[in-house]
């Protein structure tokens, strides 16, 4: 029972190169757009902008890491400027200024060939809508990929179908998309991207577009898929929910300019500012909340009995355990004593959600 | 709380300043024609910049210099144009050596009917599917009973090539106009100019560059018939899901995989429509490429016209028609046919291939017996019915004339006397700054800057062409036939829209208006009404008037059933249904159906100038027969093309202004459904 | 479904193959071989856009084909397309030509042309040129025929073309006209109306005439419409040399224009008996409205037409063929 929830959140670092950099990354839209970065112009609110010289940027000054097998979720409201980032990283937009670093490989400067390489064989990426051939089978859509590349039919079809079954969908190969539900749509999305086996994956809020209860059987697939096959992954939403759920590390956006990345603890315990505290202001914060978040520092007269967890146990699966047991938590890493946790403290984050909703 | 105030207050203000507006664009709207009035009253008659028929200026020396240099011109392009003329007629040449034409020692040609009626099913079955099959196998039998097999054959095959040299160039036009904005910008007024341009101001040149043989005919219907392919594709290709191709894209694929993978079969069902506009409108060529003796049924037409004789002109003209059906029901269903042939299984796939392979099989015996039997490659006589329905007509043009005329004449007389005449006086009657200030003063109220600036460059043009009489006469008789169109769209098209029973009925009709050479209707309404300017608008009215019903029985059927029902609901009589709900709500529809009206119309000016109209029309057709005046006739053509462009903006954008509310649908189901999209589908 | 489906197919596969063995006898279309057995080749005849051209250009075609062995081309084609079909190799024949002295300058020799044509003699025909009435307007008013008299009947002509003047239809823009000129010069009280084409005339002559309604237009002769309704010329102040130099000054009748047969140099330099045919063919004006009748009015084929005139008229026709 108890360290069951432990999970230690990659970190990028610096043996190991990350799977992804990102650099001071820019993307302004409109007229004239290279000549405002490093103008005056580039620190004025977007409205200003717009009146001022009729541009947007839509993505501002984005630097960022993300290690290999992370989960990097980037969210924020919409217009925030999250589709214009993650179609810089593989230049469907091309960038106005700043660096992309794909497994070593520089983007921006990237030539043509570079570019189509890097797409057919190291990154892949899901979209909200889909964007699958009407005119093409299951099976066809999900081989295309493939098709781009030069594998040969018997080949391409053979794999596909494999990826076919993983996603879900076997049965389906020879169905046209129209005849799928959304659910299944996305299904054959998610297996268009996963066919050319990618070491990155991007995701452009690809469930919003779902009912709910679709939306959460995806998640897991993605949860799941990421539990197979240890693949990086960029995904966007605007749902905090699925954030959190989803997400190693967090990137909240706001009028293209980063306000905060963090674990989704932190994000929960120590929002940057108004914009982040408004956001998270709804969540459960049990369900995201780590031990070392509400632990107090050990007191020589704390008992040494009870419960032994790690401080990234989130709250609410230690809450009945602690709760039931006559002693404080103890919280332990690496053998060493670094807290407390009594029931008062679990009772003040369980009791104050339902409070809150009630 | 104090927001709120100010945003209601807002709206308040708004919609008290958009009631204003409206009522303000009415009221200046007649107030810069009372000006009007007032002043041609005093200037009535003053630079009228009125010439004579056989009046020639320097403007109209030089556009002569400027055809007869590019008629001798030696240099690439005409080099490069040449060749296509020559590969051109051998490809024509052959086919008709095939089907039409014997080449001694032979005293028939290759394949006789029956086989060219196996053949022509068997494609249509492989591209269309079964029931096509049936029209097609129908009209061919037709052709032959109504007298012209041989010549149906001809228009086929022209219209056949035609077609199939616009696609192979118009396609990839509108692809690279598809993607880019600068191709788009540059070729759409191209394609205006060759949709408006009349061809009577091309065939003596195309004749004298290309000269003489089928290629001239199939030529001057590619300049008409390819603008609709490239639109139509250019439109799309534009209209492929951005986020299919940015999908797709991600996934690395090059450009050419980009087209062929997804633009293309994402495209096909519409461009296969184009396909369609395009050979309606080669067709609608047959008789005009007569004229420089262009193979098919339009010949005979022009003989029955040039004969007086009605009957054979309308049976000629009939078996236009029936082409015209069997070709729109065919690429209809074919582009159907695209989209669920593909998805069909794979038993289908197989036993589709075994019905091709006995067709292809029943076919070579069918050819095989029409080159060897006469009776299956003559089309037996004995099945006419042509003769019988000429006569008939003929009858009937007798009876017009000896009972008719009279009527007809004092009604041609009224109308001309009170309508015609005071308003062609005052356009044209007065000086030509004052016709010029008052248009650019109602292209202003009605379409804004841009509609002004329109008309500030089309009435500058004109008014360089020296043909600015001709061209204000032009104009009083195109707004003319116009507001005789919208009414008769609006009382057609609202009883039409009402009720579906009406509209089975009369919709044949229409079709059959629409597909008529012009030509042919031309001789009873000559009969009726005389030669002279009435007679010009009512041919243009009979041209005309079907685009404009449909357009608005569309519209007014396109009006939601439910906003009917509430209505209903609420106590509306009839008439008030039609008057505040029905037709207000179709106000797109009208407007596109008084643009499509006026362009329509002014393409028959040209005609009308056959018939009695003079100005413009008259300049073209006698530019058309004596060469000295080719340039006037040229000059006459670039006006006519200026007064369309000028009247194509000036709806637009007055549409444009006017409502928000005007259905898109309707809009873009013109553009891709019937004929041609006009200059209107350049914007 | 299926079922009935392949047995149409079986049904289909029988039929032709039993009609493809009764095809294996052959067939009845048998080749031609050339009617007359001299080397006359094939001749280019242009047919310019009148009946009346038609009439002659069948007749001599028809005696091309029967009688020389020929094979006669017939092209529709416009007068000025014709002549740059010479040059082009496309067209042998304009067996009608109404004088276009412009197109002489371009394509004959002497006058500084390409010299692709050249004239092959009259062909006996008078081109005359003129403003007609009605037959019925000249028994109701016997003096209408002087011109001197037109303004006298202008109200009569009044149409809502022309306001308070008298209509004068000018017509088939295929001919040179000077009749606005006219109109000016001789201080006629009418206006000129373009009726825009040949058929536009005679659609309104025809109605006048049934109808008893007044009607002054240009219009010529020869011309199959005169066999049906005898327009009368209106006389106009005579033509005498050199009178319509100046277009602008115009105030005197059109010249009566001898009608000549155009042929390709080429053509006329094959030695084809054709060429000699086309040199030798001359007939009237009555000759041709003849032809122009059967072809216009009584719908017949123009091939049939010319048939019927050549066997009824043998004489000339053999003086043509130099027999
Ligand atoms: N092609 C473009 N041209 C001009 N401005 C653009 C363009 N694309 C995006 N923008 C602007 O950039 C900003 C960011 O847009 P973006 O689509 O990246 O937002 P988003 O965060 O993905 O929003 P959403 O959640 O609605 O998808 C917006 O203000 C948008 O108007
Ligand atoms: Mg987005």
């Amino acid at each position: 029972m108890t360290d069951t929830a432990t999970v230690t959140p990659p970190q990028a670092n610096a043996e190991q190169p990350a799977a992804l950099a990102v650099d001071r990354l820019w993307k302004v839209f409109g007229p004239k757009a290279d000549k405002i970065i490093g103008s005056p112009d580039a620190d004025l609110p977007r409205h200003e902008m717009l009146k001022e010289t009729g541009c947007v940027a839509a993505v501002k000054d984005i630097s960022f890491e993300v290690a290999a097998g992370e989960v990097f979720v980037v969210m924020g409201l919409s217009g925030s400027g999250k589709s214009t980032l993650v179609r810089c990283l593989t230049r469907l937009i091309e960038p106005t200024a700043g660096t992309v670093t794909i497994n070593g490989t520089d983007v921006v400067g990237a030539s043509e060939s570079t570019l189509r390489d890097l797409r057919r064989n190291h990154v892949a990426m899901v979209f909200q809508h889909f964007g699958l051939l009407p005119h093409r089978q299951v099976i066809d859509n999900v081989a295309y990929g493939l098709e781009i590349r030069g594998v040969g039919k018997a080949e391409r079809r053979k794999r596909a179908a494999e990826i076919v079954d993983l996603v879900g969908l076997e049965g389906n190969e020879h169905s046209y998309p129209d005849q799928l539900s959304g659910g299944m749509q996305q299904r054959v999305g998610l297996a268009r991207a996963l066919a050319g086996d990618p070491a990155l994956l991007l995701f452009d809020e690809p469930f919003s577009a779902l009912d709910p209860l679709i939306r959460r059987d995806m998640q897991n697939e993605v949860i799941r898929l990421q539990e197979d096959l240890q693949k990086t992954m960029v995904f966007i939403t605007h749902d905090l929910q699925e954030a959190l759920k989803l997400g190693d590390r967090i990137l909240i956006m706001r009028d293209g300019e980063v306000v905060q990345i963090g674990t989704p603890a932190e994000v929960v315990a120590s929002p940057a500012d108004d914009y982040v505290r408004d956001f998270v202001s709804d969540v459960p914060r049990s369900h995201v909340l780590t031990l070392r978040y509400v632990m107090r520092d050990p007191r020589p007269d704390d008992s040494s009995e009870g419960l032994v967890m790690s401080s990234d146990t989130i709250v609410r699966q230690a809450a009945r355990a602690a709760l039931a047991s006559d002693h404080v938590v103890r919280v332990v890493d690496d053998g060493k004593l670094v807290g407390i946790v009594d029931d008062d403290a679990i009772l003040r984050i369980v009791v104050a959600e339902e409070s809150v909703r009630a | 709380m104090s927001s709120v105030a100010t945003r209601s207050a807002r709206t308040l203000d708004t919609g008290l300043v958009a009631t204003l507006r409206s009522r303000w664009r009415l009221v200046s709207l007649l107030a810069v024609i009372v000006i009007w009035v007032l002043v041609w009253t005093f200037t009535r008659g003053d630079s009228t910049l009125a010439i004579q028929a056989s009046d020639r200026t320097d403007i109209h020396g030089w556009f002569l210099r400027l055809t007869t240099s590019i008629e001798e011109a030696n240099n690439v392009v005409t080099a490069a144009l040449a060749a296509l003329a020559d590969a051109m007629d051998a490809t024509l040449l052959f086919f008709q050596h095939l089907f039409t034409v014997p080449e001694f020692p032979r005293p028939l040609p290759q394949v006789g009917w029956l086989g060219a009626l196996a053949l022509a099913s068997l494609a249509t079955y492989a591209v269309a599917g079964w029931r096509p099959v049936l029209i097609v196998a129908a009209s061919f039998l037709l052709f032959g009973m109504l007298g012209y097999y041989p010549d149906a054959m001809d228009l086929l095959i022209v219209t056949s090539v035609a077609v199939a040299v616009a696609l192979l160039l118009g396609i990839p036009i509108g692809i690279w106009m598809g993607h880019s904005k600068v191709v788009s910008a540059i070729v759409t007024p191209i394609l205006d100019v060759m949709q408006t341009m009349p061809s009577f101001v091309y065939l003596l040149p195309f004749s004298i560059l290309f000269g003489i043989g089928p290629a001239v005919a199939a030529l001057v219907t590619l300049v008409y018939a390819m603008p609709p392919a490239v639109r139509v594709t250019a439109y799309a290709i534009r209209a492929v899901s951005s986020t299919t191709i940015e999908a797709t894209d991600s996934l690395g694929q090059s450009r050419w995989q980009r087209l062929r993978n997804v633009e293309l079969p994402m495209a096909k069902r519409t461009i296969i429509v184009g396909v369609n506009q395009t050979t309606m409108a080669a067709l609608s060529m047959a008789t005009i490429a007569a004229y420089v003796d262009g193979p098919g049924l339009g010949q005979p037409v022009l003989e029955g016209l040039r004969r007086g004789q009605l009957g054979k002109a309308f049976v000629a003209g009939l078996a236009i028609v029936i082409m015209a059906i069997m070709l729109d029901r065919t690429t209809t269903a074919a582009s159907i046919r695209a989209e669920t042939a593909a998805r069909s299984g794979r038993d289908r796939g197989r036993q589709r291939w075994v019905v091709l392979g006995v067709g292809a099989a029943v076919a070579a015996v069918a050819v095989y017996l029409s080159n060897g039997y006469s009776w299956a490659n003559e089309f037996p006589a004995g099945l006419d019915i042509g003769t019988w329905i000429q006569l008939r007509v003929d009858d009937f043009s007798g009876w017009l004339r000896a009972d008719f005329s009279s009527v007809t004449t004092s009604i041609q007389e009224r109308f001309t006397l009170s309508f015609l005449n005071p308003v062609q006086d005052l356009i044209a009657g007065s000086p030509w700054f004052v016709a010029g200030a008052a248009i650019c003063a109602i292209a202003w109220i009605a379409g804004g800057n841009r509609a002004l600036g329109a008309a500030v460059i089309c009435l500058t043009g004109l008014y360089f062409l020296d043909l600015w009489n001709n061209a204000m006469i032009t104009l009083t008789a195109v707004l003319v036939a116009t507001v005789v169109v919208m009414l008769l769209g609006i009382v057609v098209g609202v009883w039409m829209g009402r009720s579906k029973n009406v509209d089975r009925a009369v919709r044949p009709f229409l079709d059959a208006a629409q597909t008529l050479p012009p030509f042919v209707y031309l001789i009873p309404v000559l009969v009726l009404f005389g030669a002279n300017r009435f007679t010009a608008m009512v041919a243009g009215v009979i041209y005309a008037a079907p685009v404009a019903i449909k357009l608005i029985a569309d519209g007014v059927r396109g009006v939601s059933a439910t906003t009917v029902e509430a209505a209903e609901a609420a106590g509306t009589s009839r008439l008030q249904m039609i008057w505040k709900v029905q037709l207000p709500m179709a106000r797109g529809a009208l407007l596109l159906a008084a643009n499509q009206g006026l362009l329509y119309v002014l393409s028959m000016v040209v005609i009308g100038g056959m018939v009695g109209a003079g100005a413009l029309g008259f300049d073209i057709v006698y530019g058309f027969r004596q060469s000295e005046f080719a340039g006037k006739g040229l000059a006459a053509g670039v006006s006519i093309v200026l007064i369309g462009i000028m009247l194509d903006r000036i709806t637009t954008y007055s549409a444009r202004r006017s409502s928000s509310a005007a259905p898109a649908g309707a809009r873009a189901k013109n553009t891709t459904r019937k004929r041609f999209p006009l200059l209107s589908s350049s914007s | 479904m299926r079922v009935t489906r392949s047995r149409a197919v079986l049904a289909v596969v029988a039929v032709s193959s039993v009609l493809a063995v009764s095809a294996c006898g052959g067939g009845d279309i048998k080749n031609e071989t050339a009617a007359g057995g001299e080397d006359c080749g094939t001749i280019n005849m242009a047919i310019n856009p009148w009946v009346g051209y038609e009439a002659s250009a069948h007749v001599v075609g028809y005696i091309a084909e029967s009688k020389l062995g020929c094979t006669v081309d017939y092209k529709d084609l416009d007068e000025q397309v014709s002549w740059q079909g010479f040059a082009e190799d496309e067209v042998d024949v304009v067996i009608e030509n109404w004088g276009h002295p412009e197109l002489q300058k371009k394509y004959f020799k002497s006058p500084g042309g390409d010299g692709s044509a050249m004239s092959a003699g009259p062909n006996g025909n008078e081109g005359i040129i003129g403003w007609y009435v009605p037959p019925w307007m000249v028994e109701k008013y016997p003096d209408i025929l002087d011109w001197k008299n037109l303004n006298k009947y202008a109200d009569l002509f009044k149409t809502p073309e022309s306001g308070d003047k008298g209509t004068l239809f000018d017509g088939d823009p295929g001919f040179v006209t000077n009749d606005e000129a006219l109109v000016k010069n001789l201080d006629l009280n009418y206006k000129v109306v373009f009726a825009g084409s040949e058929n536009a005339l005679i659609e309104g002559f025809r109605n006048a005439e049934e109808n008893k309604t007044p009607m002054l237009g240009y219009f010529y002769a020869p011309q199959w419409f005169l066999s049906e309704v005898p327009l009368e010329k209106v006389e106009l102040p005579k033509y005498t040399e050199g009178c319509d130099a100046d277009p602008e000054k115009v105030a005197c009748d059109y010249p009566v224009y001898t009608l000549d047969k155009i042929v390709a140099t080429d053509f006329a330099e094959s030695g084809s008996p054709g060429y000699d045919l086309v040199k030798n063919f001359q007939w009237t004006n009555d000759d041709q409205n003849e032809v122009a009748k059967m072809i216009a009015e009584d719908q017949m084929d123009p091939d049939d037409a010319a048939q019927k005139w050549v066997e009824e008229n043998p004489d000339k026709v053999n003086a043509w063929l130099g027999q």
